[in-house]
This record gives C-alpha cells, structure tokens and sequence, in this order.
C-alpha cells in the first residue's frame, strides 16, 4: 500500500509539470499581454500613455522575452523560491494573494461536500428502496430542479428570500461591520449565519447529481444474488441493505472528492460573483479578463495540483473501500 | 392443527405464488404441496421458468416483488408447536428468527452470492451472531470451525480473505458454511452446483450430503439436471410450469414414471448418456487413410511477458481433424479450451506451433502465416457458435439480418436472393422462415441457438467451432439442437469442433474427444473409448465424477479422484 501512494505521488510530477506548461500556454494564447489591455483601458479613460514608460514596463516584466524564456522564469522562481510572479494588476507578490483566498475557498469546498455527503446519501438510499413511490418521485422532482436551475438563479432567490423574510445582510461571508475586525465569537457566529447560503447552493447541483448515481447504482446492487444471501440469513432489512449493496454503490461518493474541489473553485465562479464570496474563483476571472498572467497562471497551476490531490485522495480511499481495487 | 407425522420438519400445503405484472398476472406457483423429512432430501426438478427457485425462496419469504404468496400453508414444526411460514409478514422478526437459524439456503452463482468487499469470515461470524450470543472471539472461533467442517485449508488464513481470492468451488464451500452457522434443521440448495466443474460438482455434492447426513437435516435440492437427482435424492418432486406434476421416491421416478413429462426429461437425458445412434462418417469407413481437413502441431498460448508470471494457456496442442468428424474437446474451467478454439480462429495469436487447414481445393494453407486477406477467406470456411444464445445475437437486428449478415458482408447476396437463402438456413435449423422479421427477443433459447447456427452456416462452412453451444440450454432443448448439428453434418459433411465441460453432451456427439487439465492435451481418442476406458488417471477422475443418472447406480459417489502433481 505504501508503494502504491508513493508510486502514485511519483507519477504526479511528470503531470503537475505537463499542467504547468498548458496553464501558462493557455494564458499566453489570446493576443496581446497585460500592458496592452492597461493601455487600452488607460486610453478609454482618456489618460495620456507615455511610450517610454511602456518600454520600461515591458523590459522589467520581460514581455519580448521568447515563451519559453518567460515559463522557465516563472517555473524557476516557484521551485526555487515559492515565488509566484507578482501581480500587475494588484501589485502584490501572487502567493499573497492566493494563500488569502485559498483558506476560505477551502472551508467553503470541504463543507460543501459534507452538505452534498449528508443529503445525497440517505436520500439516495430512500430513492432506490423505495423505488416509484411517492416519496421517490417528489425527491426526483427535487433533484431535477436542482441539476436544471443555473447556480447563480438559486443564488438570487436564497439571497433575496434571506434578506426579505429573515432580514439577513447577504453577500459575502461577514456582516459589513465585521469585514476588517479580528475574529471573534461574535465574527464566527456571523460567519456561520453567512455560511448557509454559498453551501446550499454550491452543493445543490452536486447533490442532486449524486442522488440520481446513487439510485441507479443501488438499484442495480439491489437485486444482486449477495443481497438476498444476506437476508437469507436473517439479518432485519435496514442492515441488508445498509451493510451490503449501499456499501458497494457508495463508490461514486469517494470519487466525488475528485472532482468537488475543482469544480468548487473553478466551476461556481459565477455564483461566487453573485454571493461576493471572497473565494478563488471571482479572483481568477478577473485575472483572466485583465490578462494578469502571473496571477493567473498561478491560479490554474494550483487547481490543477487541488484536482490530483483530490484525485489521489479519492482513490485511495476507494481502495481503502473496495478490495478488489486494492488488489488489483 | 399438530398433525404432521413425526418425521417431517415442513410441510408445504396447496402453495400459489402470483407475479402481479403490469398486464397481467403470472401464477409462477400453483397448489404446490410437499413435506420435508428429517435426513431426507426431497429434489425438486424442472427446467427453467417452471418455479423451483420462487417455491423455495418462498419458504423464506424473500420472493422479488411483485410476487406475493396468495394462497397455501407452509408448516414449520417449531418444537411441538407449528408456525404457518406464510402468514408471516416478511420484516416480522419472527421470520427473520427462521431464516438462516431454521432454514439454511445455499444457491447457484458462488461468484455473486457472497460480498465481494467484506471478507468470507466476517459474513459468517455475522451469520454466527444472528442466531447465538457467542461473543467476537467464541463467533469467530466457531467460524473457523465450520470452514474446517466444509474442508477449506488453512480455514484461519482464508477466513481473512476476499471471495474474487476464491475458486468457485471455495466459494461454494464458505457459502455452505454460512448457510450452516444458524445451525438450521433445513436446508435448501438452489442449483447449488451448476455454475461448478464436474469433478467440483462431484466434491461439493459430496459434502453437502455428508453434512446432511451427519446433521440430520432435511434438504430441499432445486436442480435441472437429472443424473444429479438420481446421485442425491431419496423423494423427488417434478415441476413443470408452476405445478408438480409428479411426486414420488427416487426409484419410482427414475423406473416407473408416470407422468408423460418426466418420462420426456428422463429420455432426453438418459439419450446423452450414450453416444449418438448415427454411423461412422463414410470418409472414416473407407479404407484410404483420408487426408485431414485441419492439423494442428505444437500449438501454444502463452500469456504474460517472460519470467514467472507468465500462464501456459495452451501448451503444445496437437491433433487432426478428418472431414465429416465431429471433434470433441472437454476439461474444465481455466483448462484452456476456449483459448485452443480460438486460436485456430486466430482470433487470439498463438505463440508457438502451426495451423494447417486443407481447403475445397485440396491445397493446404498455414493459417498461422496468413495475411489479413487470407484469413478473411480462412473465417469464410471455419465459423463459430458462441455459448450464451442470449448474448450473441443484436436484439436490435431481425432474424433475417442476423442469418443474412455475413452474406452482406462478404458481398455474397441482396434482395429476394438474400430472403430466399435465409429462408432456406431457417428451414435447414428446423424454424418456421415467417419469423424472419421478429427479433431475437420474440424466441426462446433454443430457437436463438438454432438461429447463430444458421448464421454459422450461412456462408457454407466446411468446419464449425462450437464452443459450449449447448450449456445454456435445457435439458431437452440440449438434445434437440445436438440431433440438428448431427443432421446438419450429415446434410452438408461438415466438420465440428465442439468444446465443451459437458462430458454427456461430448459422449453423444463427438467420434473422437481430446482431454484438457491445465493447457495440455491429456488424452486424445475414440470417444467410446475415452468414455468407458479412459487410460489417463485425470480422465478417469473427470469421467468417474459425471453424475449418473439411475439412483440404482450411484456412480459418482464412488468415484476416483484425481490429484495433480504440482508442477505437472
């Protein structure tokens, strides 16, 4: 088993580095840089651009270096000293930056996929059970709306629902007045009333997707000879189905950590923007659009990282689940 | 209401069972009556879809939905008091006291029956811990006691592992034994060794009747096969479309049946007990050697790169097959023969040895040498049955598209010409040419392995590869398609190649029969001769272990064993 982790780790240098080169490939690839789109902005605004300093700009961030001289700069200064690149547009060193995003995107990403864990599973299990019944069908209802409504519309209606009828302040993850104080007990409380909504709707998707895997994976398992050896042998019903089919359609949910956290960070930026949740995602488009390279580039590196860890952790802990992967 | 004799543990009175589906109501069981007696076992007989598996899983209330027990008692002697099984509500734990710790069930797929992610231990401490109050440790030690009982080595090392760890006769063992943990005065065996190897089958039989026996418990056998019911049974029970149409002791079965139906299930196994009642073909009788219409020298299959690892699928295989002869080729699972098929197909490349095939020409080819065009031409002549009649034809595709698609795809007929011929290869496999634009679904398993041998003959082969043609099938459907192959080989002078496990099915077809254990050819000959005289100590075992069917000559209970040199 240790051979296999450290096997596996080992494989992900070759990757995390074929990651690196797209990433910044990818953020080289629409024309122009940085200064290009400053000085169009610049020129919108009416403000005077002077060539020379352009020159200047260009020299120190090294823009008519060849591609490859301008990756193995940045490459180098991660490896060899955790540095990032700095932002252009912020005007901080990127690591700054993103370490301060990172913490809340985390805390947001890992309750989440508790939420979607705590919902989805036993619902999943009623549905499958108590196939074409009632209560099945309102749950499906239910997760059909949750798959087919848009994120961001969810968003607005838990927001305007909060601030109408429980008068919350919404947007964000703080109360105004406890944006820039110290964290206290008042804050984490405030925190946690905030936290509900991003939660809810971030896993709402993810939830009724796991739903619909869960059903047609235990329905599956449900008549399978091994089930009915279990009730043969007088086991009362919960534990038949609890212990054994459950057991083995639960796959999905393991490698739903794969792709949770990406998809948290990356796929849920618009309702990040909605909500103004200080999380990564708001932070990398806006790189994008001002083609703030350093920083985004960073960005898409360290999601890609997330996405092999993840991988990794949902993997093994399959094979902690299922024998027949860990011994193949 | 204390009136059952004194002997019987369960009596099953005028019991129906009823399938509520969409259009209709299906009665999978109606008015079935029989007791079960203490160290006796009843066999209950019938081929598929007749509700042998629904009246036995009904004595433990776990029938799929929508079944439902409509009507009937079934009587459980609990001490000196009598429990009606089917007024009990399914979740009742009352019910759920009699399952595994009164009745034991043991059923068919030893591969899904058990869960493959816990391990075989903990499912049978659990059973263990149902019905007793052992403790982890007493549970666990009365585990390993029962793998001893059914003869798994090592039972405190197995009891650790995972079934896909398992042969399928383990399986079946440590299945047995969890069907024993409760204790049970009954026990009921669904098909319990059909999924098995003959010789496993034999072991497995063997160990359930000593268990029985040492036991005293009653046993209710379900099974399809008629020789086994003749080794094990003291009463049998024959179903057919939900009712038992006749009851009896074992003797009066198998010498005075009554009943048209088990007289007809009688004949058609009793028929493959011997060899098929057609001459010599005229090639064999004449007295010029003829020349052989495929040689096979030094053929080998080796999987694996070099080193240890590696698995001799096949090793150095040789034999001929002469024109008009029907080859049979018998061993277990895991012996290599499906591999051996298809490596004179090529559709796996063989790693060492050569195939020669003697066209209508006369010239020989190296099939081993030829090209892709060549083995087109190659496929052309030599075709393949395959085992699973369900599984090898498109549900999408109409029977005339099936049959006619290997016409289409060699450019060989259109239109009227196409329908004429498919009309005739149906005429020619015994089906009615006015089904030719229904869909597999619409036929039974027997018509759809008529159908892929009508496909197979379609382009006029010379040789035919089947592989296991006739496993799937019934017992009297088995014996019909073979009639239709020795008929058709007759018609046409084809040559067969006919793989398969079933030592009775190869008797009655085959004139000569090559014995596989482990890659290698063992024994190769007369197929009489294998039979009846088999030299090789491995076909002994094998052939010893084929259960007879007339309970006046329990053959397979005293039969050889075989036990293989390591590193033979």
């Amino acid at each position: 088993m240790l051979g296999y982790i450290f096997k596996r780790v080992l494989y992900m240098i070759p990757t995390l580095f074929g990651m690196s080169l797209i990433s910044f490939l990818i953020i080289q690839l629409p024309p122009g840089d940085y200064l290009t789109s400053m000085i169009a902005t610049m020129s919108d605004s009416g403000q005077a651009v002077d060539p020379a300093e352009i020159e200047r700009l260009k020299e120190i961030y090294g823009f008519d270096d060849p591609f490859y001289i301008q990756y193995l700069k940045w490459i180098w200064g991660i490896l060899s000293r955790g540095d990032f690149g700095r932002s252009f547009e912020w005007n901080q060193p990127v690591a700054d930056l993103i370490w301060a995003r990172m913490g809340s995107t985390l805390v947001i990403s890992l309750l989440s996929l508790l939420f979607v864990w705590v919902v989805a599973l036993p619902i999943g299990i009623y549905s499958a059970v108590r196939r074409h019944t009632v209560g099945d069908h309102i749950f499906t209802f239910f997760g059909f709306i949750g798959l087919a409504v848009p994120n961001f519309i969810l968003a607005l209606i838990l927001m305007y629902v909060a601030y109408k009828y429980l008068g919350q302040s919404v947007g964000g993850l703080n109360s105004p007045e406890f944006a820039e104080a110290p964290w206290s007990l008042a804050k984490v409380g405030d925190f946690l009333a905030h936290l509900w909504i991003p939660i809810i709707i971030i896993g709402a998707s993810g939830t009724a997707a796991l739903i619909r895997i869960l059903r047609a994976n235990l329905t599956d398992e449900l008549h399978k000879p091994y089930v009915i050896t279990a009730r043969a042998k007088g086991l009362p019903e919960y534990k038949v189905i609890l212990k054994y089919p459950v057991r083995i359609a639960l796959n999905p949910f393991v490698s739903a950590i794969g792709w949770v956290l990406p998809h948290l960070v990356s796929g849920v930026t618009i309702t990040a923007i909605v909500l103004n949740l200080p999380t990564a995602g708001p932070l990398l488009f806006r790189a994008l659009v001002s083609q703030d390279m350093y920083l985004a580039g960073s960005f898409i590196l360290l999601l890609s990282a997330l996405t092999l860890v993840g991988m990794l952790l949902s993997d093994l802990l399959l094979a902690l689940l299922d024998p027949r992967i860990r011994f193949n | 209401m204390n009136d059952l004799p004194d002997d019987v543990v369960l009596s099953v009175e005028n019991l129906s069972v009823d399938f509520r589906l969409r259009t209709h109501i299906l009665h999978a069981v109606e008015k079935v009556s029989f007791q079960l007696k203490r160290g006796q076992t009843l066999c209950l007989v019938g081929e598929s879809g007749s509700g042998k598996s629904v009246t036995a899983r009904s004595l433990l209330q776990i029938i799929d939905r929508p079944g439902r027990i409509v009507g009937g008692r079934i009587l459980l002697k609990n001490g000196d008091a009598i429990t009606d099984i089917a007024t009990l509500s399914p979740d009742s734990n009352a019910m759920r006291a009699i399952r595994g710790r009164r009745i034991g069930l043991i059923f068919q797929e030893p591969m899904s029956s058990l869960s493959p992610v816990h391990t075989i231990g903990s499912q049978i401490v659990e059973a263990i811990r149902l019905h007793t109050n052992l403790d982890k440790k007493a549970a666990r030690e009365r585990m390993i006691d029962l793998l001893r009982q059914v003869e798994i080595p090592n039972p405190d090392k197995m009891a650790d592992r995972y079934t896909f760890e398992f042969s399928g006769g383990m399986r079946q063992r440590a299945m047995i034994a969890m069907a024993l943990a409760g204790d049970p005065d009954i026990l009921i065996a669904d098909e319990p060794t059909t999924a098995l190897d003959v010789t496993t089958q034999a072991e497995i039989l063997d160990l359930i009747k000593r268990l029985q026996v040492g036991r005293g418990m009653a046993m209710l056998l379900i099974t399809h096969d008629m020789g086994l019911v003749a080794e094990v049974a003291d009463e049998v029970a024959v179903m057919r479309f939900g009712r038992i149409v006749e009851h009896g002791t074992v003797d009066a079965i198998y010498h005075a049946a009554g009943h048209p139906y088990t007289r007809q299930l009688l004949a058609s196994t009793v028929k493959l007990t011997r060899q098929a009642n057609v001459g010599k073909p005229a090639v064999m009788l004449s007295a010029e050697a003829p020349s052989p219409v495929l040689s096979v020298r030094n053929l080998g299959k080796t999987f694996g790169y070099a080193g240890n690892n590696t698995l001799r699928a096949v090793d150095d295989a040789n034999f001929d097959l002469y024109p008009g002869e029907n080859l049979g080729i018998v061993g277990e699972s895991g012996s290599g023969k499906t591999t051996l098929g298809r490596l004179i197909l090529r559709i796996v490349e063989p790693t060492a040895g050569t195939v020669f095939y003697r066209n209508k020409n006369g010239s020989e080819i190296e099939v081993t040498r030829l090209g892709k065009k060549g083995l087109r031409d190659f496929h052309r002549e030599v075709r393949l049955v395959f085992q699973d009649p369900f599984a090898s034809l498109n549900p999408r595709m109409t029977v005339k598209e099936v049959i006619g698609d290997p016409l289409i795809v060699n450019g060989l007929a259109k239109g009227k010409e196409l329908e004429d011929r498919v009309a005739e290869l149906m005429r020619l496999v015994g089906l009615d040419p006015m089904g030719m634009e229904r869909y597999p679904h619409a036929f039974s398993g027997g018509q759809r392995q008529r159908i892929g041998i009508a496909r197979a003959l379609a382009l006029e082969p010379r040789i035919i590869i089947a592989d296991e043609a006739t496993s799937a099938l019934d017992v009297s459907i088995r014996s019909q398609i073979l009639d239709l192959l020795l008929d058709i080989r007759r018609r046409l002078n084809l040559s067969f190649i006919f793989i398969s496990h079933d030592i009775s099915v190869v008797r009655y077809f085959c004139d000569r029969v090559a014995v596989m254990h482990r890659g290698r050819i063992v024994e190769l000959g007369e197929a009489k001769q294998i039979c009846t005289a088999p030299r090789e100590a491995y076909t002994k075992s094998l052939i010893s272990a084929v259960p007879n069917p007339d309970p006046r000559d329990k053959r397979m209970m005293h039969r050889q064993r075989f036990v293989a040199p390591i590193n033979s």
